[in-house]
């Protein structure tokens, strides 16, 4: 049986790159419950602006998804153990290959100097990352850390 | 995010301020691209002690302006680079490859 989260939020806003900031702090917001350590502070808000940033960046690119529902669903959870799980969400185009989207340096937008580093970063900042996606339907990346 | 340029002798040092993401990198990287194409300096150098956040973006960036110089058959260093910009530069294994300088107390 599974363990309703000790607390949880869920909130959507434009998938506008001005909102990657305000990500970060919603995250920031959420854990200052836990008190958290610096470093594992950065830690959370470094991922979850990755994640963030690839829906704003490339889920709605070259769709013809209109601007009112090019949206960013994020929620997160506080379940026993300092442990946070923090989900960002897209109605985007999806990832058709999401184990090769995964590799260090895969990018398909080289052209915008994008490094193909944003999983990589993800997988070293939190302590465990899944990414479910349906091309054509969106991704959805969870995010999951461990608060000392 | 905020940043000043200064230029001596060829040397053009810009200084960060800030959160060096997606939505900040994007304006920063037109504001110094400008300022390279009218001063064409042989040396940049991007102070980052500033620099409160980066991510893959702020990499991006950096990676960026780096291309820029060598193509240019000039160069970069990243003067007292913080600790959330060494760490992305770390993980993608280019704080080898980009020339850092660290200065004790350095003047603005
Ligand atoms: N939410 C998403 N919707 C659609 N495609 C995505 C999404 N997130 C990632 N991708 C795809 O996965 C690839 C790899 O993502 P990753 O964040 O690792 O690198 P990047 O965004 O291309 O570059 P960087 O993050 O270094 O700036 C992207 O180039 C893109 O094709
Ligand atoms: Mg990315």
């Amino acid at each position: 049986m599974k363990r309703s989260p000790q607390n949880r939020f869920k909130c959507v806003f434009p998938a506008k790159s001005a909102n990657e900031s305000f990500a970060r702090m919603i995250a920031s917001a959420f854990v200052a419950q836990l008190d958290p350590r610096v470093d594992e502070l950065a830690d959370l808000k470094t991922a979850v602006s990755e994640a963030v940033t690839n829906v704003i960046v490339h889920a709605y690119a070259g769709t013809d998804i209109p601007p009112e529902e090019r949206v960013v669903i994020m929620s997160g959870e506080l379940r026993e153990g300092r442990r946070i799980a923090v989900t960002v969400k897209d109605r985007g185009k999806g990832i058709e290959d999401v184990k090769k989207a995964r590799e260090p340096l895969f990018t398909t937008s080289a052209a915008e100097e994008r490094s193909g580093m944003g999983f990589t970063v993800m997988e070293t900042f939190a302590d465990t990352v899944k990414v479910a996606s349906r091309p054509g339907k969106g991704t959805s990346v969870r995010l999951y850390k461990r608060f000392t | 995010m905020e940043h000043t340029i200064k230029s001596e002798n060829g040397v053009m040092t810009v200084y960060l301020r800030g959160e060096m993401d997606h939505h900040n990198a994007a304006r920063l990287r037109e504001q110094i691209d400008a300022a390279l194409t009218f001063e064409n300096p042989a040396v940049l150098r991007l102070d980052l002690s500033e620099i409160a956040f980066c991510d893959s973006s702020g990499l991006g960036f950096i990676m960026g302006r780096y291309r820029r110089m060598e193509s240019a058959g000039g160069s970069m260093i990243l003067v007292n680079p913080s600790e959330p910009t060494m760490r992305i530069l770390r993980l993608a294994g280019v704080d080898s490859i980009i020339r850092a300088e660290y200065t004790k107390g350095a003047a603005k």
